[in-house]
């Protein structure tokens, strides 16, 4: 994986620096709150109802052993001992006190990492698939072109007082794992008919208030302008995207007003342009990054090494705990006799995406142990060892399932995406959380989840969407109705590759009624399911009538 | 249009230029593509830098006013400005603060005329805040700055 060299670390090193006399300014008085916000807010600084959340970046969702243990440190010596992972790729601490916050700073540019630009009015964390580096089915890595867009988007001096935050997504397969549709800026790396690696551009996609899916700008930019193309993109959005209202500032906006066809006809115009201005780090600077992307050196499959078949055999089979764990949370790897492993994050009542600074240490160690001391951050907020060989799958489990690591749930409906919600948020309506804990209970309990399948369920705490309900096969939106807590539930979405909205089911359900809500739809959905069909496929096919007659009668 | 719309070389607190700053009023954009002997103009938020362009020979400055700091249009004015080969004085006025000063400097500003005086130490500081850089700004194109990717591919 990538590794800073002087110049990486000094860039890092300067912005804590800066960070430091920022605050040191905003203590003398010389600043204002309304001055130092932007500031705190591009190093991760959130200011939320109980205290300041510290949002630090993981970029492309790429870590390794000893970064996860600076986390759990982190977690130990200026928060509560946890953290808790986001739907882009970032962890976020709760609990974190200003006058920490440099010192935290300092302690995550030590083992090369930041949080710059995790928030505020910039370009944020470039986020990719959790598979990259791995996937059977990617054409190439996409990190180095995240890498590459991580470099030229850190402070740049042009994009830093957007109208509004900026995501950018790149993913390199026909999947998509990394909602890269509903991102302001989705690029996913393809060969063209000629056998030319290039990236197709999607702009003005987004979830919140507004959920929008991105349209294609650009079928193929060569590699050797990808950056001037994407400097294209902002800078059309910087000059026209509105300012006049926070709510309609989004890029989304802009295309959707103008038109994708216009918007495009303006960036191409700008782009031209900045071709001649020369904007392009120089070619070999891509190859200079995608070296340390070379993947670790696999045990060749000439190697009598077991299949997966032999392995489940050899362990209780496939309707084992372990078997069961294989078959949800394991994904195919693009080198023989090895296997991506997603550690879910989600037990039962448990709290989407936390975990323990002791959980992190393990997962650390279980990175050296069984793969190659790689990790990635999923968007749905659990974690993956990307490389681990089958031979190593069972001793993995057995490790994983002893630490309380082992729920084997991924994509089901126990895998629930929630935000944090009124428990900690200061935008939020209503509790995301709780209703997430007995949401994965109740499923638990009535042994449905392996009955239903893939069934992506997704929570927002409030209309900004941080939850992605918009995007879950079912979603879940709690919204404040005269004072109390309501839940609004959502059917159809996909963040995937076969990406939509979802559509409100009708008038909404307090906690108890939401939940018997979402059992209510899942019975419908295996009533009228076809063979193989997921939820959403059924959903698809039948429309939301019958949904809605069993939901409110007639 | 007043002829006093813009900032006298008094206001100005930095300046990263040897010749003598321009002294008379600047007028708008609009007025400046109808008086053919206007040497400076003042660009808004929501002007159209590229109005300019055909005038560009003939002016000595243009203000890029920043009415709120978080507005960030005026960097993308001044790039655009610069890339055009605009060579005289490039000046930020209005809500310039000490953490926006290295940006716009990377954007091409070369003086600053902010509305409340900045302390000279933090401001030094600032300026001098990135030794090095990731992107190919106007810094690049002007000051013949080498990015970090230029540096570690030179031969």
């Amino acid at each position: 994986m990538y590794q800073y060299d002087q110049y990486d670390q000094a860039m890092v090193d300067a912005r804590v620096e800066e960070f430091r006399d920022q605050a040191r300014r905003r203590m003398e008085g010389k600043l204002t709150e309304d001055q130092f916000k932007p500031l705190r807010l591009m190093n991760g600084l959130y200011l939320q109802l109980h205290a300041y959340m510290l949002r630090v970046a993981i970029p492309y969702g790429t870590l390794n052993g000893g970064q996860m243990e600076a986390l759990a440190d982190i977690a130990d010596k200026y928060d509560r001992g946890y953290g808790h992972f986001t739907t882009r790729q970032n962890i976020q601490y709760n609990w974190i006190k200003l006058d920490d916050a440099a010192d935290a700073l300092a302690d995550l540019a030590k083992v090369e990492m930041h949080a710059i630009q995790t928030s505020g009015n910039c370009i944020r964390n470039i986020s990719s698939d959790h598979f990259a580096g791995a996937a059977a089915d990617e054409v190439v890595d996409p990190r180095p072109y995240a890498e590459l867009l991580r470099q030229w988007s850190s402070f740049h001096p042009e994009f830093t007082y957007l109208p509004r935050k900026f995501k950018i997504a790149v993913i390199a397969s026909k999947k998509d794992r990394a909602a890269m549709r509903l991102h302001d800026i989705g690029i996913r790396i393809l060969k063209n008919d000629a056998g030319e690696i290039g990236a197709q551009f999607y702009a003005g996609g987004g979830m919140g208030r507004t959920p929008m899916i991105a349209p294609l700008i650009r079928d193929f930019v060569p590699l050797d302008q990808l950056i001037t193309y994407a400097e294209a993109c902002l800078r059309v959005y910087n000059r026209y995207g509105r300012r006049d209202n926070k709510y309609k500032a989004r890029i989304k906006i802009l295309i959707h007003e103008l038109g994708a066809a216009e918007y495009t006809r303006q960036v191409e115009e700008e782009f031209a342009h900045m071709l001649s201005v020369g904007v392009e780090p120089p070619r070999e600077e891509l190859a200079r990054i995608a070296a340390y992307f070379v993947p670790p050196p696999f045990v060749s499959s000439e190697v009598e090494t077991p299949d997966l078949s032999t392995t489940l055999e050899a362990n209780g089979g496939q309707n084992s705990p372990f078997g069961l764990w294989v078959r949800r949370n394991t994904h195919r790897h693009k080198h023989d006799g090895y296997v991506s492993a997603v550690i879910s994050l989600k037990p039962v009542g448990g709290i989407p995406g936390d975990a323990t600074s002791d959980q992190m240490r393990l997962v650390a160690k279980l990175a050296r142990d069984y793969s190659f001391d790689e990790l990635r951050v999923m968007h749905t907020q659990n974690l993956v060892l990307p490389h681990v060989r089958i031979a190593d799958l069972h001793t993995l489990w057995s490790e994983l399932d002893a630490a309380g690591l082992g729920a084997p749930n991924m994509d089901t409906i126990e895998d629930i995406i929630a935000c944090p919600g009124l428990d900690y948020c200061s935008l939020a309506n209503a509790r995301s959380i709780p209703l997430s804990q007995r949401i994965s209970e109740r499923f638990a309990a009535n042994g449905r989840t392996g009955e239903l399948g893939e069934l992506k369920l997704k929570i927002s705490g409030c209309i900004n969407a941080c939850g992605h309900h918009h995007a879950g096969h079912i979603g879940i939106l709690g919204v404040d109705k005269k004072g109390t807590e309501n839940f609004q539930l959502s059917l159809g979405g996909s963040e995937a590759e076969d990406v939509s909205l979802a559509k409100i089911t009708g008038p909404g359900f307090d906690e108890d009624g939401v939940i018997a809500a979402v059992e209510t739809v899942t019975d419908v959905y295996l009533g009228a399911r076809r063979d193989g069909e997921r939820f959403l496929d059924t959903y698809r096919r039948i429309g939301m009538e019958p949904f809605k007659e069993a939901l409110y009668g007639g | 249009m007043a002829d006093n719309l813009g900032t006298s070389p008094d206001e100005v607190q930095f300046r990263f230029r040897d010749d003598e700053p321009a002294d008379h009023g600047t007028i708008t954009v609009d007025a400046c593509c109808d008086q053919t002997n206007a040497t400076a103009v003042r660009i808004e938020p929501g002007d159209d830098a590229r109005v300019l362009l055909p005038f560009l020979d003939r002016l000595a400055l243009v203000e890029v006013n920043f009415p709120g700091f978080g507005d960030g249009r005026g960097y993308s004015s001044a790039r655009i400005l610069r890339e055009a080969g605009y060579a005289g004085e490039l000046r930020a006025v209005g809500d310039v603060l000490i953490d926006q000063l290295s940006h716009m400097r990377r954007c091409g500003f070369d003086s600053f005329a902010p509305d409340k005086r900045l302390d000279e130490d933090d401001a030094a500081r600032a300026f001098a805040t990135w030794e090095n850089v990731y992107q190919r700004a106007a810094d690049a194109n002007l000051l013949g700055r080498r990015t970090i990717a230029d540096i570690r591919h030179e031969a």
